[in-house]
């Protein structure tokens, strides 16, 4: 569809300055008119501040965004005159101007001030999410002594659901991960110590490494990252459906229908993963060592029962659980804070995952300071 | 239906009255799986009409919608939008179409990371491409223009109401001044006040504006009050007829729709 140009031109009739304007002025045509207009203002000469009439004669297509331009162009003002060539078009330059002096002006962004904006209801978000949390938390601990008062509102077939998606459909992911980690460990361990000829102790750097850090932290955050955030996304788009209000409505506690399922299946699923990643880290040690060290498996896992002791498992399997209750907790908390719109659902999955991994990261140096008091 | 003048279009008289025709559906034939939903049916739009389209509960209302507007592929048949046969359409033309139709969806289906004025922006950038201040300065006509107050630009959708959503998505689906307007249900769910002030707008707009409407409604009071034409689903066809014409006629659910007490009390309200 070939587009006439606009045409545009300044003149003056009987002392008064009146803008021509002609050909099409629709939103397909009217791109760089402003730039037009002005050099047809410099080729006219005239800089007179008078108000302008318009001429629209001349146009043969119109639409509103045409007229629009037309009237800003000619700088009239909404009580113009403008002389049209029909009623059609009369008519929509009516509509208009009705509606343009209505329009705001954009108002100015002040960038310092937006700034401080921003930093202001940052902090205070971040004030009320700890409150929010806190509360949450409290809720769940509420419906925990509920549940363990009336134990048949424990519903194990939504606990059972859940683990099968957090626990068994990880396997695979996890006992890959964990099995990559404890080979790279024990190759850079030979690489390093072979240098003052102490390439036996890659075996305690892959055991205790796996079992004190690796193995439960790296599970850790596999599960933040698929299901922590399926946790956020499912409950948040159940908010975003109102389904989680018609729970209130019938009675249900969304607390007790949808949070504790999942957390409880984590509790229970995260040391059964870590444990497997603990051994998928052990046998991927324990094949690096045959390839680098001339070792066979016997001597690897005789060495790893003499000189690895109990408790350096016992303090993984110890922040397994607490790993999966912080997951599984901001999990459903972020599901819940989502209102409204599918952005929001996405704007919260993130967070959940950042936040959980974040809170993790620091549990296990909490974790740390305390197995090193108490000496384990 | 008499049989003996046959009339195009599924028009129960010839209603054109020498009108160009905007949208002419011919053996238009949908079917998912083996349910067929629409079978030999023809359909006229003529230039600068309002056409209400109603039919029962799953007579698919909103599957003609969307294979009018190319979201659903028809089977069989052929549309013609503007005079052009839109199944030979393809790449730039087909854009150009595009820009021609504008869609309003029952829930506004505004996009929910952008704000209003940014909603409204959204075609006009990817048609016509103006310089920024210029586009906004259409978005804010656009919102004056669908009676929203000026502030509801910058607000995100989220934040409006269900009536304003409406008018919002309206505001987007007017941003390019189309020549044909598609509706979905624009005034379910809007109360009797906002929907009269809704049908108003709409009638308004088509007037000063040229633009042709094609509604799917069961707002009745909307029917009689903006609606030049209906057009009835029945028996996978489309009959089309003002409303008095489709009063005299005889088919039990037309029977039941119009002359129900709800379309009683429509028709009485509007005299």
């Amino acid at each position: 569809m070939a587009e006439a140009e606009p045409t545009i031109r300044y003149t003056e009739r009987a002392g008064k300055p009146v803008v021509e304007v002609g050909g099409t002025w629709t939103v397909f045509s009217i791109r760089g008119i402003r730039k037009k207009a002005e050099s047809a203002l410099a080729a006219a000469g005239t800089r007179s501040k008078d108000r302008r009439a318009v001429d629209a004669t001349g146009l043969e297509r119109v639409d509103t965004a045409g007229a629009l331009e037309i009237l800003e162009i000619a700088e009239c003002g909404p009580d113009a005159e403008v002389e049209t060539r029909n009623e059609a078009q009369a008519a929509l330059f009516k509509v208009v101007r009705e509606n343009m002096c209505k329009a705001q002006p954009d108002r100015k962004v002040n960038w310092l001030a937006h700034w401080l904006e921003e930093v202001g209801h940052g902090t205070i978000d971040f004030y009320k999410q700890i409150l929010n949390l806190c509360a949450f938390f409290g809720e769940i601990l509420i419906v925990v002594v509920e549940a363990i008062l009336q134990p048949k509102r424990f519903r194990p077939s939504a606990v059972i659901r859940q683990m099968y998606e957090v626990w068994i459909r990880a396997l695979v992911i996890v006992g890959v991960l964990c099995f990559l980690i404890g080979v790279v460990i024990a190759y850079q361990g030979v690489q390093q110590l072979k240098q003052f000829g102490a390439e036996i102790f890659t075996v305690e750097a892959v055991g205790i490494g796996m079992f004190r850090e690796l193995g439960p932290l790296l599970t850790a955050i596999i599960v933040a990252g698929r299901s922590g955030s399926a946790f956020t996304a499912q409950i948040g788009t159940m908010q975003v459906n109102q389904e989680v209000d018609a729970m209130r409505t019938i009675g249900l506690n969304p607390v007790e229908w949808l949070v504790l399922p999942r957390i409880s299946a984590l509790l229970i699923s995260m040391p059964l993963l870590a444990f497997w990643g603990d051994m998928a880290g052990l046998l991927g040690g324990a094949v690096a060592c045959t390839i680098y060290l001339d070792f066979t498996f016997v001597q690897f896992f005789d060495r790893l029962r003499d000189t690895v002791g109990p408790w350096h498992f016992y303090t993984g399997m110890i922040k397994a659980p607490v790993f999966g209750i912080v997951i599984a907790t901001i999990g459903c908390f972020e599901g819940l804070q989502v209102r409204g719109s599918a952005e929001s659902v996405g704007q919260l999955t993130t967070k959940s995952v950042v936040e959980s991994i974040f809170c993790v990261i620091v549990l296990d140096a909490i974790f740390s300071v305390i197995f090193l008091l108490a000496g384990v | 239906m008499a049989e003996g003048a046959k009339v195009e279009g599924g028009q129960i008289v010839d209603h054109s009255d020498g009108r160009e025709v905007v949208l002419r559906l011919r053996g238009i034939r949908t079917q998912f799986g083996d349910k067929v939903i629409h079978d030999h049916l023809d359909f006229d739009v003529f230039r600068g009409e309002i056409v209400g389209l109603v039919g029962g509960s799953g007579t698919g209302k909103s599957v003609l919608l969307r294979t009018i507007i190319g979201l659903n592929q028809a089977r069989e048949g052929t549309i013609e939008m503007l005079g052009v046969d839109t199944s030979t359409l393809q790449g730039k033309a087909q854009r150009q179409m595009l820009a021609h139709t504008g869609v309003q969806f029952q829930d506004g289906a505004l996009f929910s990371s952008l704000n209003v004025t940014e909603n409204i922006i959204v075609p006009i950038r990817e048609h016509a491409g103006l310089e920024e201040d210029t586009m906004r300065e259409i978005a804010a006509l656009k919102v004056s223009l669908v009676g929203l107050p000026a502030d509801t630009g910058e607000k995100k959708p989220s934040e409006l109401s269900g009536g304003m959503r409406k008018r919002a998505s309206l505001a987007r689906a007017l941003a390019l001044d189309p020549e044909l307007l598609f509706l979905d249900e624009p005034t379910a769910g809007l109360d009797p006040i906002g929907a009269s002030h809704y049908d108003e707008l709409v009638k308004g707009l088509s007037r000063n504006l040229g633009l042709t409407v094609l509604m799917v409604t069961h707002d009745l009071d909307s029917l009689n009050a903006i609606c030049d034409r209906i057009a009835v689903l029945l028996d996978k066809r489309v009959v089309v007829g003002t409303m008095a014409e489709l009063l005299e006629y005889d088919h039990p659910w037309v029977r039941e729709y119009f002359h129900g007490p709800r379309g009683r009390a429509a028709r009485r309200e509007q005299k």
